[in-house]
């Protein structure tokens, strides 16, 4: 004998009416005979038999209002059917664990699952540095990757035969060909998740987008497709792939071209966002993330393309991932910031230092997973701090920074966390209005003398 | 022998017309206890069953060789069993249990198979044409002679990155074949409603994209229109753009009455059109299979499906330690 049990028709149905019987006591019905109709909140549903057989018995009468989901309504009995599955005593899923645990002092994002990452490569006695723009050392990053492995491979707008829209890509066309460099068509949105499908595929695609705010089309691959699918696929389905290109604000052009996406890319687990400062940095930690088996968000600023930085002369640089570096030591206060912001701050730090303010400056590099413990080690010594970061506040990398620092150090605290940042409006193109907008090195000075109390 | 677009006469063995019958059978029956399982609550969330639909993809597969990618969006359970994932790991997944193919954390409409070479099952519509552009990119690239078979739907036929990825594909020439099932409603929406020119298999006139439209309730019409175009893309010369014309016969999902068609509709497809009928047929006309023969490859295919709803019953859920795993590689 099987029994036919009132069915749930959406997720959120509890019970329902039954409306009308479509058989009878005695009638022979097939898999997938409409047998009946339910009425439910939203709707009248149809009821098909899973099984065949025979109707002995109806057990809920027609009319009836507010049956409960999984009452017997009928039974079946006939020979060769399959039965009805054995259904387990209804147990409700188990509790998610977070709740059953005391509440820890530390917030989520420590759980961030990455390996904890290793200081800085050092850097043997005599090695030479050289002069080289943060351009050509994004370049060199990809030439040796692209030199390393022949996974890897580079698509985007112009960066085959124009040479990059910002010349990042200079050279690559002529040394790895049209197979390795591929210009892609406008079409962001679909390259994108054309490179998360050859990732999918086995591929280490670097994608370029000729500036970040054009990914806005294509953050659907780059969150959904891209970050997620590892843990909706029970982690059979990587995607090692570098999304990169240039970030922020540029010069005059507008609030469409000029946007900070830090915080955007920063939310989602299953991203790595790196945002780099100086040539040695983009070097090593784009040659990181190439290398990195997961989807990559590389942050690049187009004010620091042309700017020359020293870079240690050693072969394989690689700096790595998750590990802020403290650019400047201090007492009196620290500094957090990323990208461009990093030299604003460092000039800001000279100029206190004139006043008798000893800044240290803490130039995040990666902003996930971020590192917290150096922030937080820095404020136990400082008992301060102000955040820089070239996007607006709300919901902000400064706002991540200020609730960590609150959560974890507290009673260290001789002053509330403070934040710089771009004003809380669209980017105008006027000279003066963008320059009131965006962080300078006195807005900074501004924000460490309030927290100082000078 | 059936005929495919009435061009040609395609040969059918009695074993490929009884392996048909038998893998468009485990579809319906799977698909029935999977609705049945929902109904008990056994199932959460979103439930989007692929009965009528059958012939698509045990056409299709047909016409693939061992190795060659699927990818679809989220009405995929059909897709995985004609590719070859076991009912279980699939009924375990609806269930959400640590014995599904994503052991729990992806559900219905998020499965994959790197053995099977099936690249999901992803929910957001069209999203699958840009990934199976790709997957195709990455077999070019490796020149490894593989096709990728990337389905969607007459709804996500109207999404702007379908045409992206059409243009790059037939660009770059990439081994892709592009099955468009037009089931004639993209959730409630009728394709008369909601589509400028409806002849879907022209869609791609204007990237150079040989189109074709097939009778997707024709299982033999569909593999060899598949076969057509797989060998064609594998031979180098890029993309084609079939136009299954095929029918659900359940709502969009499991809560959808689908009220916006006529019963006349659904009973006329369902009667005059049924793709698992038509091969019955073909069976007993041929003398290759009787009534009795079919009813007990019945009864085996259904002892099958009724494992699975036990073991996606009995498979535990996943371990609470699950939670925090499969976010990053450990580089």
């Amino acid at each position: 004998m099987t029994q036919i049990l009132m069915p749930a028709l959406s997720p959120t149905m509890e019970e329902g009416n039954l409306a009308k019987w479509l058989v009878k006591v005695g009638d022979k019905i097939e898999p997938g005979q409409v047998i009946a109709e339910i009425e439910t909140d939203k709707a009248t549903m149809e009821v098909e038999a899973v099984d065949e057989g025979t109707v002995t018995a109806l057990l809920i009468e027609e009319g009836a209002q507010g049956v409960k989901v999984n009452t017997p309504i009928a039974e079946l009995s006939g020979e060769g059917e399959a039965p009805a599955p054995k259904q387990e005593a209804k147990t409700a899923p188990a509790q998610p664990p977070m709740r059953e645990e005391p509440v820890k002092p530390r917030p989520e994002p420590t759980q961030v699952s990455t390996p904890t990452p290793q200081a800085d490569p050092d850097i043997p006695a005599g090695t030479q540095m050289i002069k080289i723009t943060v351009r050509d050392a994004l370049r060199d990053a990809m030439a040796e990757e692209m030199r390393a492995d022949d996974r890897v491979f580079l698509m985007g707008e112009e960066v085959a035969e124009y040479q990059g829209a910002y010349k990042v890509s200079r050279g690559l066309l002529e040394e790895f060909g049209p197979r390795r460099v591929v210009d892609t068509p406008i079409t962001e949105h679909g390259f994108a998740g054309l490179g998360v499908g050859a990732a999918m595929g086995g591929l280490k695609p670097i994608v370029e987008f000729m500036t970040w705010n054009f990914a806005m089309q294509a953050i659907d691959h780059i969150i959904n497709s891209a970050a997620k699918t590892l843990y909706m696929s029970g982690g059979q389905i990587k995607s090692s792939i570098v999304f990169r290109g240039p970030n922020g604000a540029a010069s005059r052009v507008a609030a469409q071209h000029s946007q900070d996406y830090s915080s955007w890319y920063s939310h989602v687990p299953g991203l790595i966002v790196i945002a780099p400062y100086d040539a040695a940095d983009a070097k090593g930690l784009l040659k990181a993330a190439i290398r990195n088996p997961n989807p990559v968000v590389f942050l690049e600023h187009e004010m620091l393309y042309g700017t020359e930085f020293d870079i240690p002369d050693v072969p394989d640089w690689i700096v790595p991932i998750g590990k802020a570096k403290i650019r400047r030591v201090g007492a009196d206060v620290t500094i957090t910031a990323h990208s461009r912001m990093v030299g604003l701050a460092l000039k800001a730090a000279e100029q206190l230092a004139e006043q008798g303010i000893d800044a240290e400056v803490i130039d995040l590099r990666t902003l996930r997973p971020l590192d917290t413990d150096t922030i937080i080690e820095s404020v136990k010594k400082t008992n301060r701090i102000v955040t820089v970061e070239e996007g607006w506040a709300q919901s902000g990398v400064g706002a991540e920074i200020a609730a960590r620092v609150v959560a974890d150090a507290f009673d260290y605290l001789d002053a509330p966390p403070t934040r710089v940042h771009q004003v809380d409006a669209p980017l105008a193109y006027a000279a003066n209005l963008e320059g009131l907008a965006l962080p300078n090195a006195d807005k900074i000075i501004d924000a460490v003398k309030a927290v100082t109390y000078r | 022998m059936a005929k495919a677009n009435g061009k040609h006469t395609a040969e059918t063995t009695k074993d490929e017309l009884l392996q048909y019958y038998r893998d468009m059978l485990l579809i319906r029956r799977f698909e029935e206890r999977a609705g049945q399982l929902y109904g008990m609550g056994l199932i959460g969330g979103f439930c989007h069953l692929y009965i009528g639909q059958e012939a698509v993809v045990v056409g299709m597969q047909a016409a693939l060789k061992d190795g060659d990618q699927v990818i679809t969006a989220y009405r995929d359970h059909g897709h995985m069993l004609a590719a070859g994932m076991t009912a279980n790991g699939v009924m375990a997944e609806l269930t959400g249990r640590s014995g599904g193919y994503s052991k729990g954390k992806g559900g219905s409409m998020h499965m994959f198979s790197i053995e099977k070479a099936f690249y999901g099952g992803h929910g957001i519509v069209g999203a699958q044409v840009s990934l199976g552009a790709g997957l195709a990119f990455a077999n070019k690239y490796r020149d490894d002679g593989k096709v990728c078979l990337t389905y969607f739907g007459d709804g996500a036929a109207n999404q702007g990155q379908v045409y992206e990825s059409f243009n790059m594909a037939a660009l770059w020439k990439l081994p892709v074949v592009f099955v468009i099932e037009n089931n004639q409603y993209a959730m409630g929406t009728s394709i008369q409603r909601s589509t400028s020119e409806t002849h879907l298999h022209k869609r791609g006139i204007s990237f150079n994209i040989p189109g074709e439209e097939v009778d997707g309730m024709d299982v033999v019409a569909v593999r060899e229109a598949g076969k057509r175009a797989v060998e064609n893309a594998r031979a180098g010369n890029g993309p084609t753009l079939l136009e299954m014309k095929t029918y659900r016969y359940r709502g969009h999902s499991m809560s959808d009455p689908a009220k916006y068609r006529t019963k006349e509709e659904v009973d006329e497809q369902k009667t005059k059109h049924d793709p698992i009928e038509r091969v019955k047929k073909m069976l007993i006309d041929a003398g290759h299979s009787d009534e009795a023969a079919l009813k007990e490859i019945d009864r085996d295919i259904r002892a099958v499906v009724t494992e699975s709803a036990e073991f996606a019953q009995s498979s535990p859920e996943p371990d609470p330690s699950e939670l925090m795993t499969d976010i990053y590689i450990e580089a």
